[in-house]
């Protein structure tokens, strides 16, 4: 694999001083975007560019990767204390991280994100360290049939677990996919349900649509809540960072194994991965659970499966476009650029003729990850206050932060509009029990799963049976179906029991909990 | 009164004369006063996205402001060049534009002809190369060909949209040796990067793309450049046969990357990018790094680039209505 001089030299490389104070800078500023509501790590990394350009190459490297996985990790923050998720990973859990807060356990639900973000990050680099170009080989066989079924399948297990009544996760879903269509037509460029409208062309982002759904709903609720004018600003206490942390870990070691392995798994294929994994661990975590019907309430279970699978996946990301100069994603595509502009060219070459740069750079993926336990520290201690701002306060700065997000991400006021629509819509959809969950990764995996279901189709010239019969691809098929099937049938015989499954009475205790907290 | 409403009226006029003057001269003489975006219609991490990040680079140096990459992808490049050509003409909105922008119009779709961009500058010009599998039956063109030809809807290629002209490269190339391109069975994609992993994966045998993007890759020996589809040779890749060698016909579709803006960009600002593109492509460091991926670098001023279109919007109709992709 390697030799023990070449991961000495590294150890050196990393070790130098410019190099650990660009991972110090790339961390506090990635705190800061991260934690910001809308601003996402590939805006961090672009912005980072010109900075680079005065640097050595292994600290401009350094910077990026300690600022995205700071960015990644912080945006668990606003989700957890204000319900608006930092990136669409974190959406997979802000639904139960912000229950935890409402519980008044902030101080633990972002220990939580913190520690086994870290953790799931320096597991992630050692996979890497050890098996990071055989991983690529792997991720290399993966094809367009392979794609759609990982697509499906994260939809599919989001439907399920985001609810109790997997049809309503189903319907939030399709609502998802089909407000993904809209814009230009992937394949051949036709206009869909654009209406003429230019902004429309381009597709409805999801940043917008996720800080209305989450946020705005939640304040809109806020001011409609029954019985008070907001719900209860949660009791922080005195915030330990850290305290009974490592009893999570010896009470879900399980989570933590299949969370990482997970999303160093998924991370490494180009293009879906990193999104996917939290959704996938936190669907498997409560399938697995010895109390499922605890996921949803505030249980730290699922947290710490996604959260550790998270940072997993960040660091494989680079794999495919350290060895086979194809990005993933648009973070290490900017990288790679970086990489060529300092006359270091990934490829296989790379790691034969200079193989200390690749080590070096998963070298400061160990630094960022160690660097996330003290910073988290900071943070987790000013989160208190964020909490103890008046209501009265920090509504119309979460207001105010809601229109900032939205507007950034395209610099238009058409997406304004859209997170106001996405809010009034989220608000009435979760009154009557549809999750929101699902709605977003519909809308982020939407074109995933369109362009790989065309592409396959046209290989395998119309034949549907085309998505059986390659290997991984038939396995994965297989395994889709089956949960499919399974979850109809589990409906079905529910449906056999007893009529009262069509009574409002028992379809009542599906609405989700952050609902009902504000009913009670 | 009417002297005196008469007096007001012209001072007016002149009043608000002199202020437009005045604005418009500060506005121009100060750009860029803010970021500008360059938007780039293809995938993060293909070609097109590489050198424009290179390019936005050297330009943030020359001008001191930055000038930031926003892909916007989707519909074979259409809905970024769409952007440019609906961003406001103030110079703040440019882009990077490939030789699909000629081609959508033959194509029936509307929004993007080259009349409706200002052409800044081209800075990098490419033949497309055919890219196999290592482990395939064939190890050179004509193989390929023959495979072609005995099952034309057998042999899966990919490398763009449909239409686009990676499309176009290929299907031409089989219509010049006689095979019907309406048979051949095209996969449209996004961009090179997904097709190259669907041929590494083994879901499709052909990509069509410049040997840079492939170049990694047949490092690895996990892909296989086998010709250009060009008349000349290239000079970064001498050992490369052209397909008018190997098959003896003549086909040599040349993609080009270059800036552009909206129709209407002020004269100034195409003057000053233009020039800062020239400084850009003759510094060393960026020649370097283009090398290092393959890409050859080739300036041409704004009234060539802008030629240089023309033709090729021209021509490539031809060949669309010749393949029965013209609308």
């Amino acid at each position: 694999m390697m030799s023990f001089e070449t991961f000495e030299t590294a150890f050196f490389m990393v070790m130098a001083p410019s190099v650990l104070l660009a991972i110090l800078i790339g961390s506090v500023y990635g705190l800061f975007i991260g934690a910001l509501p809308g601003l996402t790590a590939t805006m961090a990394t672009a912005l980072l560019v010109p900075i680079t350009f005065y640097m050595e190459p292994l600290a401009a490297i350094a910077l990026i990767v300690s600022s995205t996985a700071m960015a990644i990790t912080a945006g668990d923050i606003p989700g957890a204390l204000i319900r608006i998720p930092g990136t669409p990973a974190s959406a997979a859990y802000t639904e139960e991280a912000y229950e935890m807060t409402r519980q008044g356990k902030a101080g633990e639900v972002l220990s939580l994100g913190f520690f086994f973000s870290a953790l799931g990050g320096l597991i992630g680099a050692t996979v890497l360290l050890v098996s990071g170009p055989a991983l690529a080989q792997v991720s290399l066989n993966f094809s367009s049939f392979e794609f759609f079924w990982l697509a499906t399948l994260g939809l599919m297990t989001c439907a399920l677990v985001s609810s109790d009544n997997p049809i309503r996760g189903a319907v939030s879903l399709v609502i998802g996919l089909l407000l993904s269509t809209v814009g230009l037509d992937v394949t051949t460029g036709q206009p869909r349900f654009t209406f003429d409208v230019l902004e429309l062309s381009g597709g409805i982002s999801f940043i917008p649509v996720m800080i209305g759904m989450f946020a705005l709903s939640e304040i809109i609720r806020g001011f409609t809540a029954l019985e008070r004018e907001l719900p209860p600003a949660p009791k922080v206490g005195d915030i330990k960072p850290y305290r009974g942390m490592f009893a999570l870990l010896r009470r879900y070691p399980m989570s933590v194994v299949r969370g990482t392995s997970l999303g160093s798994a998924v991370g490494a294929l180009p293009g879906v991965g990193g999104d996917l994994a939290a959704w996938i661990a936190y669907g498997m975590s409560r399938k697995f659970s010895k109390t499922p019907e605890k996921f949803g309430t505030g249980h730290p279970e699922g947290l710490v499966e996604a959260t550790s699978s998270n940072n997993a996946g960040l660091s494989s990301a680079w794999i495919p476009a350290l060895v086979f100069g194809i990005p993933g994603d648009a973070v290490t595509a900017i990288a790679v650029g970086v990489l060529f502009m300092k006359g270091v060219s990934p490829g296989p070459r790379l790691f034969i003729e200079n193989p200390t740069m690749p080590t070096a750079i998963i070298l400061t993926f160990f630094v960022a990850n160690l660097l996330l336990l003290p910073l988290g520290w900071f943070a987790i201690k000013g989160a208190r206050h964020v909490l103890s701002v008046p209501r009265a306060v920090i509504v119309p700065m979460i207001l105010l932060c809601c229109f900032v997000g939205s507007y950034a991400v395209n610099n238009t006021l058409f997406d304004v509009w859209t997170m106001l629509v996405a809010g009034v819509v989220g608000y009435l959809l979760e009154r009557n029990g549809f999750p929101i969950a699902p709605i977003i990764l519909g809308l982020v995996l939407g074109p995933v799963l369109e362009r790989n279901f065309i592409m396959s189709m046209q290989i395998a010239r119309g034949d549907l049976l085309g998505f059986f019969e390659r290997p991984v691809a038939g396995g994965l098929g297989i395994v889709v179906c089956t949960i499919l099937v399974l979850a109809i049938h589990r409906a079905w015989t529910r449906r056999g029991q007893g009529p009262d499954a069509s009574d409002p009475a028992t379809v009542l205790p599906d609405v989700p909990n952050s609902t009902k907290g504000n009913l009670q | 009164m009417s002297l005196i409403n008469k007096f007001w009226r012209h001072a007016a006029a002149g009043v608000a004369g002199v202020a437009v003057v005045l604005s418009a001269g500060v506005a121009m003489a100060e750009w860029p006063e803010k970021a500008v975006t360059v938007i780039v219609p293809w995938a993060a991490g293909g070609g097109t996205d590489a050198t424009a990040r290179a390019v936005a680079e050297g330009l943030q140096k020359k001008f001191g402001q930055p000038f930031n990459v926003v892909n916007r992808t989707g519909g074979g490049g259409l809905v970024g060049h769409s952007a440019i050509v609906q961003g406001a003409p103030d110079g703040y909105t440019l882009g990077v534009v490939t030789i699909e922008s000629a081609m959508y119009e033959a194509q029936g779709l509307k929004g993007v002809t080259p009349a409706d961009l200002t052409f800044i500058g081209r800075f990098n010009a490419d033949a497309i190369a055919v890219n196999i599998r290592p482990d395939a039956p064939y190890s050179d063109l004509k193989g390929l060909i023959e495979a072609v030809k005995a099952d034309p809807g057998g042999v899966a290629a990919s490398g763009a949209n449909r239409g686009g002209l990676s499309h176009l490269a290929w299907v031409g190339l089989l219509q010049k040796a006689g095979i019907d391109p309406v048979a051949a069975n095209w996969v449209a994609s996004d961009g090179s990067a997904p097709a190259l992993q669907q041929l590494t994966s083994g879901a499709i045998a052909v990509v069509s793309t410049s040997p840079a993007e492939a170049k990694a890759l047949v490092e690895a020996n996990q892909a296989k450049t086998i010709a250009m589809i060009s008349s000349e040779r290239s000079p970064l890749y001498p050992d490369l046969p052209t397909s008018d060698e190997v098959l003896g016909i003549k086909w040599s579709p040349l993609p080009f990357r270059g800036l552009a803006g909206p129709k209407g960009l002020p004269d100034d600002v195409v003057q000053k990018v233009s020039a800062a593109l020239k400084e850009i492509t003759e510094d060393a460091e960026f020649k370097k790094f283009m090398t290092s991926r393959g890409f050859s670098v080739a300036y041409q001023d704004a009234p060539t680039f802008a030629a240089t279109v023309k033709a090729a919007h021209d021509g490539l109709s031809e060949t669309m209505k010749a393949v029965g992709l013209a609308k």
